[in-house]
C-alpha cells in the first residue's frame, strides 16, 4: 500500500510537469488553431470541405513534423506554400501567368518560444491513425543528387508544382528545399505515393509511382532539406 | 476581353442547357446542371494550377515549365483533339498521348464520368467541337 503510494507520488512528481505542458499545449490548439487547422479527423472528407478549410490538417502532425523544425517555425511562421491553402483561392489573373492575390493571403499566428514548445509537444503528440502513413517504408538509402533532379524535375514532372531551390519551380504546392527538416521520411513517401488517402481530394495527382520512385523522390527531398533548409 | 470563366461559365453553361432542355425531355437539363458545377469545381481545383484562371495555359504554375500548358480557350488548337484523346489526357496523363510528362494522370483523383463532365466543359471554354 505505501509502496503503492511512494510509486504514485513518485510519478506524480515526474509526470505533472509533462502532463501540464501537454494542457497547456493542448489548450492552445484549442484555442489558437482550430479556427483554421483540423485537429481530429475530420467527418467530412469531401472537396467542399477542402475548399473551406484554412490550413493543413494537423490531426496526424506527430507522424509528419520534426520537432525541432515546428519549434522554431513557430516562433517565426515563413510561408510555406507561395499561394496559400488553398492556391486556387488566391490566384488572379494578370496580361502573364497568374499571380498570387497577396491582399487574400494571411499571415500565420506566431507563438512565443515558451508557447511554441508546448504547442509542439502536443502537435507531435497527434500521431497518425493505424494505416494512414507506411511507417518504415522509407529505406534511407542516399540518392545521388544528380539522378533525384532530373526525376523531380523532368521525368516525374514534380517541379511543376513545387520549388526544390527558392524561386524556381511551381507555387500551388508546398516548396520542398525546406522539406527535409520539416518533414518525417515516412510520411514524405506515404504523401508522395497517395496523397489523396492523406488529404482527400488533395490537388496533387496519385502517380502510381513504383517503388524505387518512391525511395528516390523521398530520398532527394530529404537531402534538399538537409542542404537547403535546416 | 478578358473572361472570368470561373464566375461567368456556369451562368453561360445553365443557359445553354436550359435552351437545350426545350429539345428534350423535362427534367434532362436540370439533372445536368449539377454536373457542369461539378466540372466547374474540378477546373478550378485540379487544372488552374496549370492552365490557369482564366483558362489560357498561363497558370501560376506555367512561368518555369519547360512546357507550356495548353490554351484550353484556343478553339484551333482544341478543336483538332478528339473527346476521347482530352478524356485520356486528363486521365492517364500526358505521356499516355505522346505529350509532355507535366501533364499528371488525374485518372486516381477524378471518376470516369467527373473526366467526361470536364471533356464537355472544355468543349464550352474552347468554344469548338471536333474539327470545328
Amino acid at each position: 500500500m505505501n509502496l503503492h503510494l511512494l510509486a504514485a507520488l513518485g510519478l506524480g512528481l515526474v509526470a505533472s510537469p509533462v502532463f501540464a505542458a501537454d494542457g497547456i499545449g493542448a489548450g492552445l490548439l484549442k484555442s489558437q488553431c482550430i479556427s483554421c487547422h483540423a485537429i481530429a479527423k475530420p467527418d467530412n472528407a469531401s472537396l467542399d470541405r477542402l475548399w473551406e478549410r484554412k490550413g493543413p490538417d494537423l490531426y496526424y502532425s506527430g507522424s509528419k513534423f520534426n520537432k525541432p523544425w515546428l519549434e522554431k517555425w513557430l516562433q517565426n511562421p515563413a510561408s510555406i506554400r507561395p499561394a496559400g491553402e488553398f492556391y486556387t483561392r488566391h490566384v488572379k489573373g494578370t496580361d502573364k501567368e497568374d499571380a498570387v492575390d497577396e491582399s487574400t493571403l494571411t499571415p500565420h499566428v506566431k507563438l512565443s518560444e515558451a508557447d511554441a514548445e508546448v504547442v509542439a509537444d502536443a502537435l507531435m503528440a497527434m500521431v497518425a491513425p493505424a494505416g494512414l502513413i507506411d511507417k518504415g517504408a522509407f529505406k534511407g538509402e542516399k540518392v545521388g543528387m544528380a539522378m533525384g533532379a532530373m526525376f523531380f524535375n523532368k521525368l516525374r514532372g514534380c517541379a511543376a508544382c513545387h520549388m526544390a531551390k527558392p524561386g524556381m519551380g511551381g507555387a500551388s504546392g508546398p516548396e520542398l528545399f525546406t522539406a527535409g527538416g520539416r518533414l518525417q521520411a515516412d510520411y514524405i513517401y506515404s504523401y508522395i505515393k497517395n496523397p489523396q488517402k492523406i488529404d482527400p481530394h488533395i490537388w496533387m495527382p496519385t502517380l502510381n509511382l513504383a517503388e524505387p520512385d518512391l525511395q528516390r523522390l523521398t530520398g532527394y527531398i530529404l537531402q534538399l532539406g538537409a542542404s537547403e533548409g535546416k | 476581353m478578358k473572361m472570368n470563366f470561373r464566375q461567368r461559365a456556369p451562368a453561360f453553361l445553365q443557359t445553354g442547357l436550359f435552351l437545350a432542355s426545350c429539345f428534350l425531355v423535362a427534367g434532362h437539363a436540370a439533372a445536368e446542371e449539377p454536373n457542369t458545377k461539378r466540372a466547374v469545381r474540378n477546373y478550378d481545383t485540379y487544372c488552374v494550377q496549370c492552365h490557369g484562371i482564366n483558362r489560357n495555359g498561363r497558370g501560376i504554375n506555367s512561368r518555369d515549365m519547360s512546357v507550356q500548358p495548353r490554351d484550353h480557350g484556343d478553339a484551333k488548337g482544341m478543336g483538332g483533339i478528339p473527346d476521347e484523346e482530352i478524356f485520356r489526357v486528363i486521365k492517364e496523363g500526358g505521356l499516355a498521348v505522346n505529350k509532355s510528362v507535366l501533364m499528371p494522370a488525374w485518372g486516381n483523383v477524378m471518376n470516369d464520368e467527373e473526366i467526361k463532365e470536364l471533356v464537355a466543359y472544355l468543349r464550352f471554354v474552347c468554344n469548338c467541337g471536333l474539327g470545328k
